[in-house]
C-alpha cells in the first residue's frame, strides 16, 4: 500500500511538470509560432500611452525577449530555488517554491494562492458536504419510493439544479436571501474559521446551498440509479432471505454497492472544485483560486494562470489518489493485497 | 412516460424560475431612496438631476462610504495609475499641483490650484512653468511637503520600465537629459534642464516645446508628491504615503481597502475637499450585478469604474419609475466611432468617403452600443458634448430620421466614379460585441446604395499594434472602416484630439489610436494651439480642429458614450462632475 502511494506521488510530479509545459506553450509558445512577437506580447502589459521604447522595456523585463525554454527553465528554476524581482527602487526576493510574478499586481504568485487557498477549501469542504449528504439521501429515498410522489418531486427538483447555473441561481439567492429577506451574508463576505467558526459558516451558508444545489441533484440522481440496480442484485436478495433488518440491507449492503461510481465523481469534482470553484467564486465574489484564475485569464496574467493551473492539478491528483484508496474500504473487491 | 415526467419536471423548474425572478424583481425597488435626510432632495430630485446639480446636499461630516470595483484597482499609485475613475478616487488620499473642481456638471472641467498656490506661472512662450506650493500641507506621517517631492514624484513616473501603464506626457515634454532612465536607475543625474527647485516651495518646469495647457498636466496624479525615502517602487501601489484627506488602512491586494481619516492633513491649506465621511471601504474584484444589487438595496454606496449598471439591472432601473428616480444618465468624455482609411481605395478619394458619411444609419450605431441610456447620445463632431471646445455642428445630415440621407450618398458615389457602390472591409475587436454589432450595422447600411462590406474581426490585444493600427497592414488587407473609440486623459482639446488626429503619432510600426488622420493642416493647427495662452481662444483652436477633420470626411462619429448610473441611498452631496462623467468622489458623504 506504502509503495503504491509513494508511487502515485511520483507520478503526480511528473504530470505536475508536463501541465506546467502545456500551460507554458499555451500562453508562450503558440502566439510565438502564430506570428506574436515579444513586444506584442509585452504590449498586453502596458498602457495605452506606451511607447515603442516602454513596450520593448516591459519584454525585457518581463523576460520576454528569452526563448521560451530559457524562459521556462527561469520558471522552473524559481521553483526550486526562488527568484528575485527589480521592482524599481530595489530588489524582492522570492523564495522557494516561487511560482512566479503576476505582471498585473507585481505581487509573487505562491503567496497570493496561499491567501487564497482557505476560501475555496471552506468554501468547498461546505459545499461538498451539503451534496454528498442531500444527495446521496435523497437519491436513496427516491431509490426505495421509486415512482411515488417524492420521487417524482425530488428528482423534479433535481432536474431543476442540473439545469440552472450558478451564476443565474447565485445571484437571484443573493437578492432574495440577502438583500431582500437579509437573512444570509450579502457578496463577497469571507470570514476565516480560525476568526469565528459560527460567522464562517454564516458567510458562506449561500455559496455553499447554491454549489451544494447543482452538486446534490447530480447526485441524487446518481444514488437513485444505483441504488435501483443494487437493490436487484442477488446478494440483496440473499442478505434479506438471511432475515437482516431492512435498514441493515439498505446501508451496508445496497448503498455500499451503489456507493463507487459517487465516490469516483466525488473525488473528480471536489478535486477540480478545490482547484478554483470559478463561478460561484465570481458571483458571490469571494476571494479563492477560482477567482484569482479568472482574474488571470481576463488580464492576460501568465504567473496567475500557471499557478492556479498548478494547484488544481495537484488537487485533482490527490483527490483521485484518496478516492482510489477508499475504493478498497467501501468495496473489498478492488482492494488491494 | 419519461417524457410525460420530464416535461412535469421541466414545468416545475419553470415555475421556479419565474418565482424566482419575481421575488428578485420585487427585491430592490422599495422606497423612494431610503431618504432620512431632512435636508435630502433625492426624492424630489429626478432623472439624471445629479448630471448637473448637486442631489440630496450635506455638509454633515461622519459616516462610511462603501465602494467596490468589478475588477482590480489597475494600482493605486498615483505615478502609474490611468484610469478616469483612478484619478477622480486619487484626490481623496493625494493633492497634485492643480486638480478639477468639485462641483457638479460643467463647473466640475474647471482647473482650481490645490497643491499649488495659483495657476503655472508661463514664460518661455509657455515653455517653462512655475508653480509655488502652499505652505503647511503634509504627508501623513507629519513630513511637511517640499518642491522636491513634487519633482521626485514627477521624475520617478519616468521609468517606464518600473511604471509602464502611466500616461507619458513628461517623458515627451520635459526637457530631461540624454539617457535619463528615472531616479531608480539614473539616480545621480542631474535633472534640473527639466525640474528646478529653487526653493521648498518652487518648483519650475521646462519643456522642449510649448504646452499652453500645461495646468492640465499639473492635475495628474503623478504631481502628487511622494517621499523619495519611502518610495519603493512597483510596490509603492500598496504603501502610499498620503497628503489628502484620507490615507490607507487595511490594504489588502486584489481584496480591499480602506481609507480612514489623515490627521496630518489640514483643511486650512485646503480650500477644495469636504472630507466628509469618516471612512471610505473599497472591496476590489466584485460581481459586477452583484455590485447593481447591492447599490439598489442600499448596501453599497458606488460603483467606482462608473461604466453603468449592467443590462440585467438597467431594465429593472429604466421600468421602475422610484428607480429610475434615482438615476442619472451623464454624458462620458468618450467618443464612439469609425476610422474612414483614405489609404484603402476608393476611399482615397474623399467623396467616396462622403458617401459612407451620409449612408450610414447613425441610429442602428446607437442601438448597438446599448441605445440611448446605455449607449450614449448620436454624434456628429468629434469632440463630445462635455469637452471644452466643443462646437455643434453637422456636416453629414442624416435626415430627420437619422437612418441616413441615401439621396446624398448616391450622389457622392456618382461624383466618386463609383456610382454602383464599391466593395471594402471594416475591422473591429472581436472580443466586443457591441463593435461587432455596429459593423453589421454599417454592412447593412451601407448595403442600400450598393457598398458592400465584408466583416474583418481581430483580437483586441493586438488591434492596434498588428492590425487596424498598422498602416500597411490596412493597405494590403484594404480595411477601410475601422471601429475604433476614444476618451479623453482630462476634458480639454489637446486631451482629446491629440492622440486621434495628430498624424506625427501615426507609426509606420503601428500601435497608434489615429488609424485615419493624416491633414498636415491639422498638425499645424495642433501646434498652434499649444502656444495660444488664453483658454476661451484656445477652445475655439480645438473646435476648428475638430471641424476641419470632420471636412475631410476620415472619421464617422457614432455615439458620446453615455452610462446608467444609480444613486447611492445613504451618500450625500451626490452629484457628476464633466471633468471625469462620473459621480465626484471628492464631494460625496454619507448618511451613516
Amino acid at each position: 500500500m506504502f509503495a503504491y502511494i509513494v508511487r502515485r506521488l511520483l507520478w503526480s510530479v511528473v504530470l505536475l511538470s508536463v501541465l506546467s509545459v502545456v500551460v507554458f506553450s499555451i500562453f508562450y509558445l503558440i502566439p510565438l509560432v502564430g506570428g506574436a512577437t515579444p513586444e506584442t506580447l509585452a504590449g498586453r502589459y502596458v498602457g495605452r500611452a506606451a511607447t515603442p521604447e516602454t513596450v520593448h522595456l516591459t519584454a525585457e523585463r518581463l523576460g520576454l525577449l528569452d526563448p521560451v525554454p530559457v524562459q521556462y527553465w527561469h520558471w522552473l528554476k524559481g521553483v526550486f530555488v526562488g527568484a528575485e524581482y527589480d521592482y524599481g527602487s530595489g530588489v524582492e526576493h522570492c523564495p522557494a517554491p516561487c511560482l512566479g510574478y503576476s505582471f498585473i499586481t507585481k505581487q509573487p504568485v505562491w503567496p497570493e494562492l496561499l491567501d487564497r487557498a482557505p476560501v475555496t477549501i471552506s468554501l468547498v469542504v461546505g459545499a461538498s458536504l451539503i451534496w454528498l449528504i442531500a444527495g446521496v439521501s435523497v437519491g436513496v429515498i427516491s431509490a426505495l419510493r421509486r415512482g411515488t410522489v417524492f420521487d417524482r418531486g425530488a428528482m423534479g427538483v433535481a432536474l431543476a439544479g442540473v439545469s440552472l447555473p450558478i451564476f443565474f441561481t447565485g445571484l437571484i439567492a443573493l437578492a432574495f436571501f440577502s438583500y431582500r429577506l437579509r437573512i444570509t451574508a450579502p457578496g463577497g463576505t469571507f470570514v476565516p474559521f480560525s476568526e469565528s467558526p459560527g460567522r464562517w459558516a454564516y458567510s458562506l451558508l449561500l455559496p455553499w446551498i447554491t454549489l451544494a444545489f447543482l452538486f446534490a441533484a447530480q447526485y441524487a440522481r446518481l444514488t437513485r440509479a444505483g441504488m435501483l440496480e443494487t437493490m436487484t442484485e442477488d446478494y440483496i436478495r440473499t442478505a434479506r432471505a438471511k432475515g437482516l433488518p431492512e435498514r441493515t440491507v439498505i446501508l451496508r449492503h445496497g448503498l455500499r454497492g451503489a456507493l463507487t461510481p459517487v465516490l469516483t465523481i466525488f473525488g473528480l469534482d471536489v478535486g477540480l472544485l478545490l482547484g478554483g470553484a470559478v463561478i460561484t467564486e465570481k458571483t458571490f465574489s469571494l476571494n479563492g483560486l477560482g477567482k484569482y484564475a479568472y482574474d488571470g485569464i481576463v488580464s492576460n496574467d501568465l504567473p496567475k494562470i500557471l499557478g492556479v493551473t498548478l494547484v488544481a492539478g495537484f488537487f485533482v491528483i490527490i483527490a483521485n489518489l484518496v478516492v482510489d484508496l477508499l475504493y478498497g474500504v467501501i468495496d473489498p473487491r478492488v482492494r488491494l493485497e | 412516460m419519461n417524457h410525460s415526467r420530464s416535461v412535469r419536471a421541466r414545468g416545475l423548474a419553470a415555475v421556479g424560475v419565474s418565482a424566482a425572478l419575481l421575488l428578485a424583481a420585487c427585491g430592490g425597488g422599495g422606497g423612494s431612496g431610503g431618504n432620512e435626510n431632512p435636508g435630502a432632495q433625492s426624492s424630489q430630485a429626478g432623472f439624471n438631476a445629479g448630471s448637473t446639480s448637486v442631489v440630496n446636499p450635506s455638509d454633515k461630516k461622519g459616516g462610511t462610504l462603501k465602494f467596490a470595483n468589478e475588477g482590480d484597482w489597475d494600482t493605486l499609485d498615483p505615478g502609474e495609475t490611468y484610469y478616469a475613475y483612478s484619478w477622480n478616487f486619487a484626490r481623496l488620499y493625494g493633492r497634485s499641483l492643480m486638480m478639477f473642481k468639485s462641483a457638479p456638471g460643467k463647473e466640475g472641467n474647471q482647473l482650481v490650484p490645490d497643491l499649488a498656490e495659483a495657476p503655472g506661472q508661463a514664460s518661455d512662450n509657455a515653455k517653462t512653468w512655475t508653480y509655488k506650493l502652499r505652505k503647511g500641507v503634509k504627508f501623513d506621517d507629519g513630513t511637511e511637503v517640499t518642491s522636491a517631492d513634487v519633482k521626485y514624484a514627477v521624475l520617478r513616473s519616468t521609468d517606464k520600465q518600473t511604471f509602464p501603464n502611466g500616461p507619458a506626457y513628461w517623458d515627451a515634454l520635459l526637457n530631461l537629459p540624454s539617457g535619463y532612465k528615472g531616479p531608480y536607475k539614473s539616480p545621480n543625474m542631474n535633472t534640473d534642464s527639466a525640474i528646478e527647485t529653487p526653493d521648498e516651495s518652487t518648483i519650475v518646469f521646462h519643456l522642449k516645446q510649448p504646452f499652453a495647457a500645461f495646468d492640465y498636466l499639473g492635475q495628474q496624479p503623478d504631481t502628487m508628491p511622494v517621499p523619495k525615502d519611502k518610495d519603493t517602487g512597483a510596490k509603492y501601489r500598496n504603501s502610499i504615503v498620503s497628503t489628502g484627506p484620507y490615507k490607507f488602512a487595511d490594504l489588502q491586494p486584489g481584496k480591499s481597502f480602506n481609507l480612514v481619516r489623515n490627521d496630518q492633513w489640514d483643511p486650512a491649506t485646503d480650500p477644495n475637499r469636504k472630507a466628509l465621511p469618516d471612512r471610505i471601504e473599497v472591496s476590489l474584484n466584485v460581481n459586477a450585478d452583484d455590485i447593481d444589487n447591492r447599490i439598489i438595496s442600499g448596501d453599497l454606496d458606488v460603483a467606482v469604474t462608473a461604466l453603468g449598471v449592467q443590462p440585467a439591472a438597467q431594465s429593472r432601473v429604466l421600468q421602475d419609475p422610484t428607480l429610475k428616480e434615482n438615476a442619472d444618465n451623464p454624458l462620458g468624455v468618450r467618443l464612439w466611432y469609425t476610422s474612414i482609411n483614405p489609404t484603402v481605395p476608393p476611399l482615397n478619394n474623399i467623396e467616396c468617403r462622403k458617401a459612407v458619411e451620409y449612408a450610414m444609419d447613425r441610429t442602428s450605431y446607437q442601438t448597438a452600443y446599448g441605445g440611448q441610456f446605455a449607449g450614449g447620445d448620436l454624434a456628429t463632431t468629434i469632440l463630445p458634448p462635455s469637452v471644452p471646445g466643443y462646437q455643434a455642428y453637422d456636416l453629414y445630415p442624416d435626415g430627420q430620421d437619422h437612418k441616413g440621407d441615401l439621396d446624398a450618398a448616391k450622389k457622392s458615389l456618382e461624383a466618386c466614379g463609383q456610382p454602383n457602390g464599391f466593395q471594402t472591409n471594416i475591422a473591429y475587436r472581436s472580443e466586443r460585441p457591441k463593435e461587432k454589432a455596429t459593423a453589421e450595422a454599417f454592412q447593412q447600411a451601407l448595403a442600400r446604395v450598393g457598398i458592400q462590406l465584408t466583416l474583418k474581426p481581430y483580437p483586441q490585444g493586438d488591434y492596434f499594434a498588428q492590425y487596424a493600427g498598422l498602416p500597411p497592414y490596412v493597405v494590403k488587407n484594404k480595411l477601410g472602416l475601422a471601429l475604433n473609440g476614444w476618451a479623453a486623459d482630462w476634458p480639454d482639446g489637446f486631451g482629446f484630439l491629440s492622440q486621434i488626429v495628430d498624424s506625427r503619432v501615426i507609426r509606420p510600426a503601428g500601435g497608434s489610436s489615429n488609424m485615419s488622420v493624416r491633414i498636415p493642416e491639422v498638425d499645424q493647427m495642433l501646434d498652434k494651439a499649444l502656444t495660444e495662452l488664453d483658454t476661451d481662444k484656445r477652445n475655439q483652436d480645438w473646435g476648428a480642429i475638430d471641424k476641419r477633420v470632420m471636412e475631410e470626411a476620415v472619421i464617422y462619429p457614432g455615439v458620446y458614450s453615455k452610462s446608467l448610473l444609480v444613486r447611492s441611498k445613504n451618500a450625500t452631496n451626490i452629484f457628476v462632475t464633466d471633468a471625469y462623467g462620473e459621480y465626484d468622489y471628492l464631494g460625496l458623504g454619507a448618511q451613516k
